[in-house]
């Protein structure tokens, strides 16, 4: 063979080594958690699994989650925000009834992104779904567009927020999956307190990464999207729908 | 065929100072409530959480889609040629402009954040369709007004075919936006279909030609300038036709749903079931907005049957447009099949909504706001001929 | 005549020059997080700019974030950068310059000691 073409075979081997291994050498340092001052990462994907078999009239997810992002009613339930609500399902034929907790599905490939006319609405690089308060207009076409009904419009003025949690008033908000904690290498209000005070259905994690319990659940056991005949492919999953 | 003669209208008479004094009461009210609104935060009006587009919408989107289709009359005369809708172009083309500004004026004041206009100006996201519909609208603006520039300067007239079907095409695609703002979502069952931009386009030749009939009929009348039965006989015919080809749309987009058994339930929704949204779709829409005009249009010679007819059309319009917009957001959104639904979201049941009167003060501030700049510029411009009367036979 | 109005012409803008310069109590003595100078000019650039980064890309640094400002520079006697010697507020109401930033954040000092500059 020409020794040109031999070197030139060698540094391709190399190159595609390298760029087999690079990657890899990512997926290591993410597994030591991403620190704050670094920028959200595509290799991630942040979701929630629900096995709604094990909720039952409990609502902790629901307090925990209004409790620590200062979403307060103003005992007005038409107008008033909700990020998170329970669900009772109640099969029209057989009677069998069910209940399940409902947020922002965070989904991969979200119509309220695809709707909002300056971008507010927007899926960061790890999966989360959030809207950037300092461009909405409060126009609520994104309201409109999400097929969960998972975003609320404030419909009065804000005060007492909570320091990692701006909202005001005329923009739209929905369930952040925590961001600020998830951030810090934390886990959602909600999913704490269900485990802590509720039926421990809640779970999550980064449901890209092959060693986590989230991803290895998914593989092993049934479960579901809410309408996955819209193929959102969403970052919260159901068990027992 | 003899030249036009333009001129503005005089505009010093009491009738015509108590018009702009009235209008101008109506804005005020629109003005206030949009301030009310803003100031308080939206828990003031019957918007909700499940509902989050109301009356505003519905007359904003009234506004915009008739403003597009009334700028038909100087598209027939320009890019179709026909000679006798020519001294109607400039008054179509005011209308185009001033009903736009009203539909404009009311969506904006109802954002959430008003005062974030030049965010919406200047940050746009490409997929939205809606962020194209605000390009559109702001472009519109620019292309009608070079096209009423070219019927105005005589130099450039014969610019104005060119410019006239550049408008029509802008218009076509504004309006095909306008529908699609509701045909591209997923998550409603009344609006998921591609059928709404044409029946936008559709209703937009209606209601666009009503609003221009009664707006010449009563700038004439009131200025004592003649308007003949040639041109008003073209103009009932034309909108019997419009009026028309929008109940088949509608027939067809339920009849379609009727055969599906997925889409029985939202059927029975508008069809029997829906309460206030049944009686406008049956009532509003479909008798007052379809039947009636079709029957005082083609069964009438009268004037006053032809303005009867167009003030129906308008009425039907709005009718329609309320049982879309608001009835489609109140059907519950369908999550989980064959499950009855309850939460505290008020997911499964028919959202509840009553219109407040800031917002309807808002809706019709709006309207005034169209027609009260038609009123002035009528008066600064030279946009309405001195004579419709009919020309002699010897020419078409 | 002309003496009249170069008298009321000299009394007003005396008046302007004599006008109440912004009140307010820097709580905290040392450093900000750059110098003075460059915070006075480039503070709402700072705050655009990191804010993107924050909001869009999730980078979350400690001591450009507002929550860190708030905490040091909040009155100690109300708690908040806003009000009558509110730190952001006295200067933004002399310069009549409307911030709506605190329309959605909390002007509030967390309880916590803040972070160091």
């Amino acid at each position: 063979m020409n020794p040109d073409r031999r070197e030139f075979l060698g540094w391709g081997a190399a190159a595609a080594a390298g760029a087999a291994l690079a990657p890899g050498f990512r997926l290591i340092e993410l597994a030591q958690a991403r620190s704050p001052q670094e920028a959200a990462s595509k290799l991630q994907r942040w979701g929630l699994l629900i096995d709604i078999t094990r909720c039952g009239e409990c609502d902790a997810c629901v307090t925990a989650c209004h409790e620590e992002n200062g979403v307060t009613g103003h005992g007005r339930p038409e107008t008033d925000a909700q990020w998170i609500r329970k669900v009772n399902l109640r099969d029209k034929r057989t009677g069998y009834a069910q209940t399940l907790p409902l947020m922002c599905q965070h989904c991969e490939h979200p119509p309220c992104v695809d709707v909002c006319p300056t971008g507010a609405s927007f899926k960061r690089d790890d999966g989360i779904v959030l809207v950037d308060k300092h461009t909405c207009i409060g126009c609520r076409y994104c309201v409109l567009a999400c097929p969960y009904g998972a975003r609320s419009f404030i419909h009065e003025a804000v005060s007492g927020q909570k320091a990692d949690v701006p909202r005001g008033k005329g923009t739209v908000e929905s369930c952040t999956l925590c961001v600020h904690r998830v951030d810090r290498g934390g886990t959602p209000a909600c999913v704490e307190a269900c485990n802590k005070d509720g039926g421990k259905a809640m779970a999550f994690g980064d449901l890209n990464d092959a060693s986590a319990e989230i991803h290895r659940r998914l593989k092993r056991e049934p479960s579901s999207q809410i309408r996955a005949d819209l193929a959102l492919n969403t970052g919260v999953r159901y068990q027992g729908l | 065929m003899a030249s036009v003669q333009y001129r503005e209208i005089d505009g010093r008479s009491g009738g015509f100072y108590a018009l702009l004094g009235m209008l101008g009461a109506l804005i005020l009210a629109g003005l206030g409530g949009a301030w009310f609104m803003e100031h308080n935060g939206h828990y003031v009006t019957g918007m909700s959480n499940r509902i989050v587009w109301g009356v505003p919408h519905v007359f904003a989107i009234f506004l915009i889609v008739a403003a597009s289709g009334v700028l038909n009359v100087a598209s027939i005369a320009s890019v179709f040629g026909r000679d006798l809708y020519k001294p109607l172009a400039r008054l179509s083309g005011l209308l185009a402009l001033t009903l736009l500004a009203g539909g404009l004026a009311v969506l904006v004041l109802d954002l959430g954040r008003p005062e974030r206009l030049i965010v919406a100006m200047t940050h746009y996201n490409f997929k939205s369709i809606f962020a194209w519909n605000i390009f559109l609208y702001t472009g519109f603006y620019a292309v009608v007004a070079l096209y009423l520039w070219t019927m105005f300067e005589r130099r450039m007239n014969d610019y104005s075919k060119p410019a006239g079907l550049f408008a029509f095409v802008w218009r076509l695609v504004l309006t095909t936006g306008t529908g699609s703002i509701f045909g591209f979502l997923v998550a409603r069952e009344a609006f998921n279909s591609a059928l709404l931009a044409p029946l936008f386009i559709i209703m937009s030749f209606s209601f666009g030609l009503a609003i221009f009939v009664l707006v010449l009929m009563a700038a004439c009348r009131w200025t004592g300038r003649p308007l003949g039965d040639v041109v008003l006989k073209r103009l009932r015919n034309l909108l019997g036709v419009f009026v028309a080809a929008v109940l088949y749309f509608v027939a067809v987009h339920h009849l379609t749903n009727l055969y599906i058994a997925r889409q029985h339930e939202i059927e029975r929704f508008f069809l029997w079931e829906g309460g206030i949204y049944t009686a406008l779709f049956w009532l509003g829409q479909v008798l007052v907005g379809g039947i009636v005009p079709l029957v005082l249009l083609f069964g009438s010679a009268s004037r006053r049957a032809l303005a009867a007819a167009a003030a129906c059309v308008i009425v039907g319009g709005l009718a329609q447009l309320y049982v879309l917009v608001i009835g489609g957001q109140a059907y519950p959104q369908l999550m989980f099949p064959e499950k009855e639904v309850a939460s505290s979201f008020f997911d499964g049941v028919v959202a509840h909504y009553a219109p407040s009167l800031p917002e309807v003060a808002l809706g019709v501030g709006g309207v005034a706001l169209a027609l009260a700049l038609t009123a002035v510029a009528l008066k600064v411009l030279p946009f309405l001929p001195r004579s419709l009367a009919d020309v002699e036979p010897a020419n078409a | 005549m002309m003496r009249l109005a170069a008298a009321i012409l000299a009394a007003v803008l005396t008046l302007a020059a004599h006008a109440d310069a912004p009140k307010f109590k820097i709580e905290r003595g040392e450093a900000c997080v750059a110098p003075t100078a460059e915070m006075r000019r480039d503070h709402m650039d700072m705050l655009l700019h990191q804010r993107d980064r924050t909001m869009r890309q999730g980078i979350r640094e400690p001591r450009f974030s507002l929550k860190n400002c708030v905490d040091c520079h909040a009155s100690r006697a109300t708690g908040s950068v806003l009000g009558k010697e509110g730190f952001c507020s006295s200067c933004h109401e002399f310069a009549a310059v409307k911030m709506d930033c605190f329309e959605c954040h909390t002007p509030l000092r967390q309880k916590r000691t803040a972070a160091r500059p």
